[in-house]
């Protein structure tokens, strides 16, 4: 066994705290900041000992977890926040039937939403569902506390919330790992009054698991998950996960009671606590979890009034809140060597060669009504592009293109634009409506064969598991097909002229038309670079019509044309899409030239 | 701060492998015997927008993030995200970089003039220790155009003093096993670099002269000629989407003001309905 610490993530950890617990089924739905756990489950098991998924989303991720754990093994489920609220449904009765094996749901939060629709604090889930909640500070902690996690699973027969941040989840520390242990299974047994969710078995669940938690109580005070540094009486420090790390580092001498095991919370510790200090600082990232809890208990406690409720907390904010508060004196304005004049805006923006833009230009450009979705593909939204008029969560653009063709107040067509691992995991019962009620719009499925967002994970459409083993692929045109889409066509968006040519006619056709942009992404599963481009100068007019793509490939020269730059192809990152080539009016972008002396030039 | 603790904030551009060139620090410094915390996001930031990666090492580190003016080293892959991470630098803290300029889309301001709004490093970071080179064209005469990192890993080791061999088995353990020569000679080169400290305001550069303003385009419509929208080839042909038809038959320049003067409209009709004039300013 190999004790020397190494660099984690938290998410590794967590990967790791599982195959020390014996995990022996993993399921989960790629969502930042908690995509890296299954992965790393994968590269830690090359003697496939645990069964790893990409499921089809996070619903049926938790139903197979739930399922595994009935069989009588460990099982591990991963997700983003906005994917708990997919899985809420089984979440929140999975609550009741209780566990065999150990079931451990892990929820990444993202504040500051740095690649999420919404920043909600997935805490609050623990005690709506009435499960025990975990929340790591750091790697180690996450590596323990998913180990942890599996145990009080088992031994409280409940499912366990574990929950981290970005600056958990994608923060790297010393970890010194344990052995990996093997995996166990006592199986299934029947037991229909505790797994069937009848209502005459399903309000004696409700009974247990209401005295469940009574037990919890008690032992969240008696786990000594909870740490107390000691320091001046003055004022106390309640808090956990990440926000700990920052408070210990720029007040080091305050007294802290920092928290692992927060639903539910360790009253008598807190209590005990908030009598050994003058006054009491509850210092948390996003809502008033703890502090609202602490009042609940009648203790005169402060927070949110210094720290920011909204966006993530960093150690610049949690001073400002510390001087706010009165415990740190402000400091002198640090003479910073910041820039004298505006740095580039540099947002975020689609690859060069990304197989999405064209789509987008023709639906703007065709003057349709753009419900769009969650993923890399939302970007289409921003200059140049700007082609999109709705994203509000997974699988949405099929069901509110439907409402915005029924309100009446649609006056040209309504497209849904949603990508291929989008539609597998929430798009369809939407088009299903659609069909079932006769509503006239158009969906464009962008089918890239991968989940590009999270850095291309395979999905049901991919024709691979997460391991890299073949399967069979879905066959989306067969699959929308057979739903009974008014029309189903295929075209490549690399083709513009074809690209613009279906989709104008499927805006003006009747019924539910569907278009597949099919092609696959250039970034994964594996990078695709043809022959670059490049600007023949003479030719080139300075109508900077390629710029419109907002293809970060394309840029300006020093040359000029009456005053106006003629473009330029930077050749290392050019991936040879052709579509600039396509739209070009004077034929100036072509294959880049090949060496003298190869054989053939352009 | 713990006065121990080293802050080295990596910075560039997605795609650049911010993480990886954070990731050998950080390895470095472990198998130094550091405690070490490294912290970035992944996910949308990486389509071609700012990365950056937080990298602390120490006897204890605490927070995964570097704090405002907490950094001792930037160390910047690309031009422009060297100046906005500049701001992270501690008073007296060192600028490494790139010389590499990655010119985002959207710095490209105005088509009509041709203006970048895209900073000169050297005269706005005067007085610093700024450690500036071509990364790109060392690591190629290094042997691997893309080693452009490495070099500057390389010039980070010549102020954060870890073992030789700390620093050559981090290289080792994170990137593929082809690319580790070229990518040790990239290290070496860049840790054989050196730089004079500049005086301050020595760097400082005399403004460009103004670039006088291109004549501004006007269009000119024959409505008598215009066929109307049954035609409308100038209206999908301008790229800047500035003729329209307003109701009426012939077409009308809606947005006269972001008319480049390209002419593909003037270039597409067929019957010499529509013609740019300049104007001069």
């Amino acid at each position: 066994m190999d004790v020397r610490a190494v660099l984690l993530s938290g998410n590794e950890a967590i990967a790791q705290g599982a195959r020390e617990a014996g995990v022996g089924v993993a399921a989960g739905y790629p969502g930042t900041p908690s995509t890296e756990i299954l992965e790393a489950l994968v590269r830690s098991d090359a003697q496939r000992r645990v069964h790893v998924e990409w499921s089809t989303n996070e619903k049926v991720a938790i139903d197979v977890a739930l399922g595994a754990s009935l069989g009588g093994t460990r099982a591990l489920v991963t997700m983003k926040h906005v994917g708990l609220n997919v899985a809420a449904d089984t979440f929140m009765t999975a609550a009741y039937t209780g566990v065999r094996g150990g079931l451990v749901i892990v929820v990444a939060d993202d504040p500051g939403m740095h690649s999420s629709q919404n920043e909600q604090d997935s805490r609050y889930y623990a005690r709506f569902a009435g499960v025990p909640l975990l929340e790591p500070a750091d790697s180690t902690e996450a590596r323990d506390l998913t180990r942890l996690a599996f145990e009080l699973s088992e031994r409280f027969d409940t499912p366990v919330l574990l929950r981290t941040t970005t600056r958990i989840s994608h923060a790297r520390a010393l970890v010194t790992c344990g052995p990996i242990a093997a995996v166990n299974v006592r199986g299934f047994v029947r037991d229909a009054s505790k797994y069937v969710m009848l209502p005459a078995f399903a309000r004696k669940r409700r009974a247990a698991l209401l005295e469940r938690l009574g037990t919890l109580e008690r032992y969240a005070d008696e786990c000594g998950l909870h740490h107390v540094d000691r320091g001046s009486s003055r004022v106390g420090i309640v808090t956990s996960g990440i926000a700990y790390q920052y408070v210990r580092e720029l007040v080091p001498d305050v007294t802290v009671l920092k928290l692992a095991f927060t639903h539910p919370l360790p009253v008598a510790a807190i209590r005990s606590f908030a009598g050994t200090v003058e006054r009491l600082l509850v210092v948390e990232e996003l809502e008033p979890y703890l502090e609202e809890q602490l009042r609940g208990l009648g203790l005169a406690v402060e927070g949110k009034a210094f720290f920011p409720r909204d966006g993530e907390l960093t150690p610049e904010r949690v001073r400002e809140g510390l001087v706010q508060a009165g415990l740190l004196a402000r400091a002198a304005p640090l003479s910073v060597q910041a820039p004298s004049v505006p740095v580039a805006v540099r947002p975020p923006v689609l690859c060069p060669g990304c197989p999405h833009v064209v789509s987008f230009m023709a639906l703007r450009d065709l003057g349709a009504i753009v419900a769009g979705d969650i993923g890399c593909y939302t970007l289409a939204a921003t200059p140049p592009l700007s082609a999109m008029d709705t994203c509000v969560a997974m699988g949405s653009s099929i069901g509110v293109a439907c409402g915005i063709a029924r309100s009446g107040g649609a006056d040209r067509p309504v497209a849904a634009v949603i990508g291929d691992s989008t539609f597998l995991h929430a798009g369809i019962p939407g088009l299903i409506d659609a069909i079932a009620n006769g509503t006239r719009i158009t969906v464009v499925i962008l089918d890239n064969r991968t989940t590009a967002m999270t850095g291309g994970q395979s999905h049901a459409g991919s024709g691979a598991t997460i391991r890299g083993d073949q399967n069979a692929a879905i066959d989306l045109a067969a699959l929308c097909r057979t739903l009974g889409a008014t029309t189903v066509d295929v075209v490549d968006p690399y083709d513009v002229g074809a690209t613009y040519r279906v989709l104008e006619r499927s805006l003006g056709s009747p019924g539910v038309s569907v278009v597949i942009a099919d092609r696959p992404c250039v970034e994964a599963p594996r990078k695709i670079r043809e022959r670059p481009f490049e600007v023949i100068e003479d030719r080139c007019v300075a109508c900077q019509l390629c710029l419109d793509l907002g293809c970060p490939s394309i840029g300006w020269s020093s040359e000029r044309r009456d005053g106006r730059p003629l473009v330029t192809i930077d050749v290392a990152t050019c991936s040879g899409c052709t579509v600039c080539a396509q739209l070009c009016p004077t034929e100036a972008l072509v294959p880049i030239a090949v060496a003298a002396g190869s054989g053939h030039a352009s | 701060m713990p006065p121990d603790t080293v802050g080295v904030l990596v910075a560039g551009v997605g795609g650049q492998g911010v993480i990886l060139a954070s990731a050998i620090v950080a390895d470095a410094a472990r198998r130094s015997g550091r405690d070490v915390k490294q912290s970035e996001v992944h996910g949308m930031a990486q389509r071609g927008g700012v990365v950056t990666s937080h990298l602390r090492f120490g006897e204890t580190v605490r927070s995964p993030l570097i704090e405002l003016g907490g950094a001792d080293v930037v160390l910047a892959c690309e031009w422009n995200e060297a100046i906005r991470a500049a701001a992270y630098l501690r008073p007296g803290g060192t600028l490494i970089t790139s010389a590499l300029r990655i010119v985002p889309p959207r710095a490209l301001a105005d088509r009509r003039t041709g203006r970048v709004d895209y900073p000169d490093l050297f005269e706005h970071l005067d007085g610093l220790d700024l450690r500036a080179c071509d990364a790109e064209a060392i690591a190629r005469r290094a042997g691997h155009p893309k080693a452009g990192n490495t070099v500057l890993v390389g010039v980070l080791a010549g102020l954060v003093r870890f073992a030789d061999d700390a620093w050559r088995a981090a290289i080792a353990a994170n990137v593929p096993p082809k690319a580790l020569d070229a990518n040790l000679r990239a290290f070496d080169a860049g840790r054989a670099l050196r730089f004079a400290r500049p005086a301050r305001g020595s760097r400082r550069r005399a403004a460009p002269a103004p670039v006088a303003a291109p004549p501004a385009p006007r269009i000119v419509i024959d409505a008598a000629w215009c066929k109307g929208a049954d035609c409308s080839l100038c209206v999908r042909a301008c790229p800047e989407r500035c003729l329209g038809f307003d109701g009426g038959t012939a077409v009308v320049a809606t947005r006269p003001d972001a008319c480049t003067g390209c002419r593909l409209c003037e270039i597409f009709c067929p019957d010499f309905a529509i013609v740019i004039r300049s104007v001069a300013a």
